[in-house]
Parts: structure tokens; C-alpha cells; sequence
């Protein structure tokens, strides 16, 4: 692997890093880019193949990771949570949830409690795998496109 | 019985740009660093600590170039992992980080029922989670 790939590979887990932090803002995937100094469409097909799923979708599992903590620790309503982890349509956010989780948020919610792992560890390893065939393809951050088709 | 961890290691790429990072930016001490041969002993520890977090360069003798291109690319990309500090002063500590020109932070201070941590990289891609200890709260009410 040659000194520029290392060098890829650092600036975009720095960009992966600034969804991890910046999940509940509404992210666009060009800001994203930025962050790893390439374009827009070179940070999507390297993104992939250096961590093996889209930005997009990184950025859904990351959100639906932190909603499913909240539904975990809190008693916010699961609207309140929708727009906490920086979905803009309730729609939008079921769907997604039911797609990664299995099961609507309100189900996961009866059925799970509070973890004991520090969040750090539940950050880096619960951010949970979509199940295989379901197609999030997607490049795009923005929830505009589904929000008007839900 | 086991009775202390004594020597910890980190991969790194640079030994010279991690001692830089872990002594003058995170503000950890430099331990050892003895030469023998082409090969150097360098280690990092909490001030004031008897465990040695030993920096390691992937490479020859112990590893064929192919084998540390793949360290080296695990490490670029957050993969491996990372070390885990305690502090007094979490968020007095991310302002000197700041201060430094430490811009790499994977988190900033955050409120847990455990304490306050926050995250942040070493220039290669390692990640560090650094913790103030706090008291154990009740479930949170929003």
C-alpha cells in the first residue's frame, strides 16, 4: 500500500469521523467530501471501498445506532429521537429503522433496556449491520427525496 | 498471579511524529528510548505510571513488507485498537488539546451516567478515548 493510500484512508476516516460526530446535523455529502479534501463523487467510490458501504449509508447506520440508544436510555418520544439523530421525516426514520433493526422503533424500545458498556464501546460496535439484500444504495445524505416520497 | 500491566503497545507509522503527538500534544511522558541496533525502544506512559505504552512501527524483522502494508493500512483507516486514559479535568484537557493544535477529535466532552469522555486520533488513525470518572446517575429524563 503505497504512502497516498495511507494517506486516503486517513483523510477519510477523518471525514467518516465528522458524521460520528456531526450525525444530528444535517450533513451533505459534498461538506462531507470537504473534510477528505476530494470531490464529491471520488470521496463516495473511495469511502466504499476503503470501509466497505457508502458514506450514506454509514451516516444512516451512525444515526440509527444513536436512536437506538436513545430508545435504550431515554424517555423521549420517538418523533423527538427521529429528529435527535438528525432524520427530517418521521417516515423517513421508521423506514430506515425497520430496514438496519428488524423491527419499528416503539417494538425496540418494549423489548431493550439501558447497556452496560461504556459509550464509546457502544459507539464503535453497535452500530448495527443491515441485513443482507436490503438495498440502501443510495449516495445521497439528504432525506428530502424519500421525506417527499413518504 | 498477574498482579500489574506492565507494557501496553500501539501501532504507529512514525515514531518521531508519535512521540511529538503523545508527549507534546496528548501530555504523557516519554519512558524509554534506547537504541540497539536499527531498532528503538520507544515507550510513552502516563505521568506518574509505571505502565509503558511501548510505540511500535510496523516493518521488518518482525514483519515482511506485504504484512506491514496491511498494518499500515489498518491503522489508516481506524481499524485497529486504540488506548483508553483516564482524566481529572476532561474539559479543562480539551481546551489545552485545542490549544495545541490538536484538531483530530473523534468526539467532544460528553455527559454520560459514568462520567465525561471524549475521543480523539493520534495522527495515524488510532483512535484515544480519555474519561473523567464521574457519579452513577439514574436513568435520563427527558
Amino acid at each position: 500500500m503505497s504512502r497516498e493510500a495511507e494517506d486516503l484512508n486517513r483523510r477519510l476516516l477523518r471525514a467518516r469521523d465528522a458524521m460520528d460526530r456531526a450525525y444530528a446535523e444535517p450533513l451533505n455529502v459534498r461538506a462531507v467530501a470537504a473534510v477528505a479534501h476530494v470531490s464529491e463523487a471520488h470521496f463516495i467510490r473511495s469511502f466504499r471501498a476503503v470501509f466497505g458501504e457508502t458514506p450514506h449509508r454509514y451516516l444512516q447506520r451512525r444515526r440509527v445506532e444513536r436512536s437506538m440508544f436513545l430508545l435504550r436510555e431515554t424517555d423521549r418520544s420517538v418523533t423527538d429521537i427521529c429528529f435527535d439523530v438528525g432524520f427530517t421525516s418521521r417516515g423517513t426514520f421508521s423506514r430506515t429503522f425497520r430496514e438496519v433493526v428488524g423491527e419499528a422503533p416503539s417494538h425496540y424500545r418494549v423489548g431493550h433496556g439501558p447497556m452496560v458498556a461504556p459509550n464509546c464501546f457502544q459507539l464503535w460496535a453497535t452500530r448495527p449491520v443491515v441485513a443482507a439484500g436490503v438495498a440502501m444504495q443510495s449516495s445521497s445524505f439528504g432525506d428530502a427525496a424519500a421525506a417527499t416520497a413518504s | 498471579m498477574i498482579t500489574k500491566l506492565n507494557v501496553a503497545s500501539i501501532m504507529v507509522l512514525n515514531k518521531d511524529e508519535a512521540l511529538d503527538f503523545y508527549v507534546n500534544k496528548l501530555g504523557l511522558e516519554k519512558g524509554q528510548d534506547v537504541k540497539q541496533g536499527s531498532y528503538r525502544w520507544l515507550t510513552v506512559r502516563v505521568p506518574g505510571d509505571v505502565t509503558e505504552i511501548s510505540l511500535e512501527e510496523p516493518g521488518p524483522p518482525v514483519h515482511d513488507e506485504a504484512t506491514a502494508a496491511q498494518i499500515r493500512e489498518l491503522i489508516t483507516k481506524g481499524a485497529l485498537g486504540g488506548l483508553v486514559f483516564k482524566a481529572d479535568d476532561i474539559r479543562g484537557l480539551y481546551e489545552t488539546l485545542k490549544s495545541r493544535g490538536v484538531t483530530d477529535f473523534t468526539q467532544e466532552p460528553t455527559d454520560h451516567f459514568y462520567g465525561t469522555d471524549m475521543g480523539v486520533r493520534d495522527p495515524f488513525g488510532n483512535a484515544i478515548r480519555i474519561l473523567q470518572q464521574g457519579k452513577v446517575a439514574q436513568k435520563v429524563k427527558a
